[in-house]
């Protein structure tokens, strides 16, 4: 199956809220080996003027890439995620991301690009709180091996 | 405290070494949701035609902006950080060792500043990042609130 070029332009509205944990901004920093305190420690997250736990700067991402799974297991979309491959990835904050943080993404598909017997799919998400407020927005480009790549 | 307007371009903000082994693909894996099995089992990463299990290319994105995050004294202070995935980062199993224990990859990480913006007081830090002198991310690049 190969790539549906009718995917350009397509949203996906936000699903569940996201919270963004203690326990998991501590599970991320140690997973990337982040060692700032204000990742761990709500004191040293305090004293820079975090309200709760900092999460690192690619934390984003695991709200990002469910975002993500919503075109990927689409299924009209013709993406074998055995095939993928990350080719870039930017995060944008328009502010830190604390513990305690209800966050939903609406993902926008930017451009689909055939290359080969693949293609090169870069997606948006749009990162806010439940209240509306913007916190990031990622953008991430897919290559989508073609069968004999 | 970075007194910004002491900062040059081209000026170098430091360098890192981070390891990664099986036992932190496992753990990124994890923490991310990322389960792509190419990142930890070494059968299907070979039948996809990949050399062997490799780091997830956001593992090693997060781990480089450590120093930038180090630099800044606050991790809240990156703003904006971007990459491109060019090289895998292959992780051995070695026979006979704790894939736990094991030193494994070493991912070197090089940051110098790369532009400044005086209106905006921020500082891009450009990330050289590469394993065994082969560059494994490009253009990557972090903007810092100063």
């Amino acid at each position: 199956m190969s790539i549906n070029p009718d995917l350009a332009g397509r949203n996906y509205p936000a699903q569940e809220p996201y919270v963004v944990g203690r326990e998991k901004i501590r599970e991320f920093a140690a997973a990337v080996k982040a060692t700032h305190r204000a990742h761990y420690d709500l004191d040293a997250a305090a004293q820079l003027g975090h309200g709760d736990l900092l999460a690192p700067p690619t934390f984003a991402i695991i709200v990002a890439q469910r975002a993500d799974a919503l075109l990927v297991n689409d299924s009209d979309s013709g993406i074998d995620f055995s095939r993928v491959v990350h080719a870039d990835q930017r995060f944008t904050h328009h502010r830190p991301i604390v513990a305690g943080d209800q966050l939903v993404a609406e993902l926008h598909v930017d451009t689909v690009r055939a290359m080969g017997g693949g293609a090169m799919i870069s997606t948006r998400a749009e990162i806010a709180t439940t209240e509306g407020e913007k916190v990031a927005t990622t953008v991430s480009s897919i290559l989508v091996r073609g069968e004999d790549q | 405290m970075i007194d910004f307007d002491a900062l040059e371009k081209g000026q170098q903000i430091g360098s890192a070494t981070v390891f990664v082994n099986r036992a932190d693909l496992v753990r990124y894996a994890g923490a991310s949701g990322d389960f792509n099995p190419i990142h930890w089992n070494e059968r299907f990463a070979t039948e996809v035609g990949l050399p062997g299990v490799i780091a997830h290319g956001m593992f090693t994105m997060g781990a480089a902006v450590q120093l930038v995050a180090d630099w800044a004294g606050n991790p809240g202070a990156i703003v904006d950080y971007q990459t491109r995935f060019t090289k895998p980062v292959p992780v051995a199993d070695p026979a006979g060792t704790n894939p736990s224990e094991t030193r494994g990859t070493a991912i070197e990480i090089v940051g110098t500043i790369g532009a400044l913006d005086t209106e905006a007081r921020t500082a891009r830090v450009d990330l050289v990042v590469s394993v065994e002198g082969t560059k494994v991310l490009v253009k990557a690049q972090a903007v810092v609130q100063l």
